[in-house]
């Protein structure tokens, strides 16, 4: 079997020395996190690795020699150096690597390799380039090919590359030690980001925990207020499922409790959904906020209240308009005039009521605006879903008249259809839900006959009025719909995994790629693992 | 070791087959789909501006035809970078998986790996296309739960779709490449 060597691309321009990492005998694969560099001492390098060990649950061990050298000079002082090191560090297999200095020529030699007897030697052996930083941090987000690993006692046995992955993710431990720190053991890896420098942001980690425990309590205080028993009496919780604003507000709180609750996130999952709500909600706070910087600023809301009222008489008007084209001949239609009257009339008072209600409201409409306006400090979404309570308010007549035409529109059909029935001289079983024949008296059938013929005869007046009340119950909803569309959009739009793809695409890695580098005959065979973004667009 | 080869495709396009033997452990297929063809590009660009030409002397509406300008761009733009495959790769490497890789006219490539773990076999498969039955190349993934069973069929190069003749020649390569990996992993 071909043994795989996955060796950082950091240390490629290394100085010679030892090999560290993990070796996977399932995989035949050994996974290279570190060169250390001479002068060690054997006891501190092992005692290091054992740090390590313990640290990260992963089996560390000296895998082999690393040798960055001139081929021109053979240094075998070196070379017998290397051979003497074998023996104190015993590992099976024994990795030599090689590589000419300036140059890109590679020798890989593994010393008791193949394991079993009778397979031809020397054994083929892979060079698997990969970047650490890369590999460490797209850890955080394994696609579904590859697990996450299990916080149990005993690491499971990954399959695969995600052996490669988990190793890299366990041994953090090693990535901590500074390169140009003076210690006992020099090591040659990628470097994480160490011991924070800035003060403030020290300060900030620390502060944050005691934050986020007041935060919870204060948000589990309001969550207490708002479900107590005072708001349970009936009207209250009816208006509050209709209202929009209720909803979000709802919502929000949903989301504040679960950002700051005190429970650190228990997957990386979790963490981005997390990071997510928060840049959503600081969205939503910036956008508000620049909304009612506009408003200040152009003095909205002044100009708003004003043309309120006069857009509120104008609606009403048109209405007025409607109706009486209705109870004309709309359309050329002809509609029964008595019927027509009725409905008409019926509607007009409605308009003149409300007509009447709006000028009630005109002096405190400022007021209502103006903590409209305010609210916007919540965010944006709560300024939009307040919008569409107001639209849904203002347009409460429509709504009235939408259900008064539905109701007689739907008891037309009943009758209609009950009516239509015993034309045919058939009956509605109740009992067995289905349609049974029966036999009518006389006077019966002569009434319901008269009863069915009128029906139909004021069956387009009704029709008209229902539809175009329908018309205009679609058109308020569809505004409504797109406010809230809107407000959908700001909840659950994930900011960060977009920037997260743009910035920094290796985070979100789907899968791996390898290519193959240039490659000689007689030399192992080289390749580069990299890690592409998710990529959202492709078609399958 | 490189060689070229060229085939045709099963409407009788022109295909062209690179191998590279790497190592024994470690190959490249390459199919090169045919160009784009200018004849085609000038039929469609001149089908486009005639219709924005009649659109624009019935409405005497300059905004057309800059319309039209932007739908030919950016349409052509589109096609090369989402629809258009140039190559298609696959890349197969003992004990560590194959990797299948299509590259789009405009350089984008989208790639996918499979572990050689997942791998049960690769076969060439009948399939009707269309009015035709052709043959096509596809790797078998195992089932995690069922071990003879399988899981998902992952049909490559779907774009190029070469005929028997380059499938049989993948196919062989492949073969050995897998027949190689049995071998050893029955050995302890």
């Amino acid at each position: 079997m071909v043994l795989k060597v996955f060796f950082p691309t950091c240390c490629t321009s290394a100085e010679s020395g030892l090999l560290v990492g993990r070796w996977v005998p399932e995989q035949s694969s050994a996974v290279v996190l570190a060169v250390v560099h001479f002068p060690f001492i054997p006891i501190q390098v092992k005692e290091l690795l054992a740090r390590v060990q313990q640290a990260g649950r992963v089996g560390l061990a000296v895998l082999g020699t690393w040798c960055h050298c001139r081929l021109q000079e053979p240094e075998e002082g070196l070379g017998r150096f290397l051979e003497g090191l074998g023996a104190i560090f015993t590992h099976e297999p024994w990795l030599q690597l090689c590589r000419e200095r300036g140059g890109s020529v590679w020798s890989c030699k593994a010393l008791g390799w193949p394991m079993s007897p009778g397979a031809p030697s020397p054994a083929p052996v892979m060079l698997i380039f990969y970047d650490q930083r890369h590999v460490l941090l797209s850890q955080l987000h394994t696609p579904a090919t590859l697990p996450d690993p299990q916080a149990g006692d005993a690491p499971p046995s990954v399959g695969g590359l995600a052996a490669v992955f988990d190793t890299v993710a366990r041994s953090e431990l090693l990535f901590r030690s500074d390169r140009f720190h003076e210690g006992p053991v020099q090591l040659s890896h990628w470097q994480s980001e160490g011991i924070e420098a800035s003060i403030l942001v020290e300060l900030a980690k620390q502060a944050s925990g005691p934050t986020c425990l007041m935060l919870s309590f204060l948000l589990s205080l309001l969550s207490a207020v708002g479900a107590c028993r005072l708001f349970r009496l009936w009207p209250l919780p009816f208006i509050c499922s209709k209202l929009s604003t209720c909803e979000q507000a709802r919502h929000r709180l949903g989301h504040l409790t679960f950002l700051f609750s005190p429970r650190k996130a228990e997957s990386p999952v979790q963490l981005m959904r997390k990071v997510n709500v928060f840049f959503s909600l600081l969205l939503d706070v910036a956008l508000g906020l620049a909304l009612l910087a506009w408003l200040r600023a152009e003095n909205c809301i002044g100009q708003l209240a004003d043309a309120l009222v006069p857009v509120a008489d104008c609606v009403a008007e048109e209405l007025q308009h409607l109706l009486q084209w209705l109870m004309g001949a709309p359309a050329g239609l002809k509609m029964n005039r008595a019927l027509d009257q009725v409905l008409g009339r019926f509607f007009l008072y409605h308009i003149h009521l409300w007509i009447s209600y709006i000028h009630l409201m005109s002096p405190f409409v400022e007021g209502i605006l103006w903590h409209v306006g305010l609210s916007a400090c919540l965010g944006l979404t709560v300024a939009l879903s307040l919008l569409s309570d107001i639209i849904a308010l203002l347009t409460f007549h429509i709504y009235c008249f939408y259900v008064y035409g539905a109701r007689l529109y739907c008891l037309k059909i009943h009758g209609l259809s009950s009516l239509w029935r015993l034309f045919r001289g058939k009956k509605w079983n109740v009992l067995r839900q289905r349609v049974d024949s029966c036999s009518y008296d006389l006077d019966q059938l002569f009434i319901g006959t008269l009863l069915f013929t009128i029906l139909v005869f004021l069956l387009p007046t009704i029709a008209l009025y229902y539809l175009v009340f329908t018309l205009l119950r679609l058109l308020v909803v569809a505004v409504q719909g797109s406010l809230h569309l809107l407000i959908d959009l700001i909840n659950s739009l994930p900011l960060y995994s977009v920037g997260l793809r743009l910035c920094r695409p290796y985070r979100l890695a789907a899968g791996v790629k390898f290519r193959v580098l240039d490659h000689e005959a007689g030399k192992p065979l080289r390749l580069l693992m990299q890690m592409p973004p998710e990529q959202a667009l492709s078609p399958s | 070791m490189e060689d070229e080869r060229v085939f045709s495709d099963i409407c009788g396009g022109r295909l062209a087959l690179q191998r590279r033997h790497y190592s024994p452990s470690c190959r490249e297929f390459c199919l090169s789909c045919p160009r784009l063809s200018l004849r085609s590009l000038t039929a469609v660009t001149c089908s486009v501006w005639l219709a924005a030409y009649a659109l624009f002397t019935l409405f005497e509406n300059s905004v057309i035809l800059s319309a039209a300008i932007f739908i030919t761009l950016l349409g052509l733009l589109g096609y090369l970078h989402f629809v258009k495959i140039d190559q298609e790769t696959l890349l197969i490497i003992d004990s560590l998986g194959i990797q299948l890789t299509s590259s789009y006219a405009s350089g984008k490539e989208s790639t996918t790996f499979i572990e050689m773990g997942k791998v049960k076999d690769i076969i060439i498969n009948e399939a009707i296309y269309m009015q035709k039955v052709i043959y096509y190349l596809c790797i078998l993934l195992k089932d995690p739960l069922e071990p003879h069973g399988i899981s998902q069929v992952v049909p490559v190069f779907q774009n190029a779709k070469p005929r028997l003749d380059c499938l049989i020649e993948v196919y062989r390569s492949c073969q050995e490449i897998l027949a190689h990996r049995k071998a050893t992993s029955t050995s302890p």
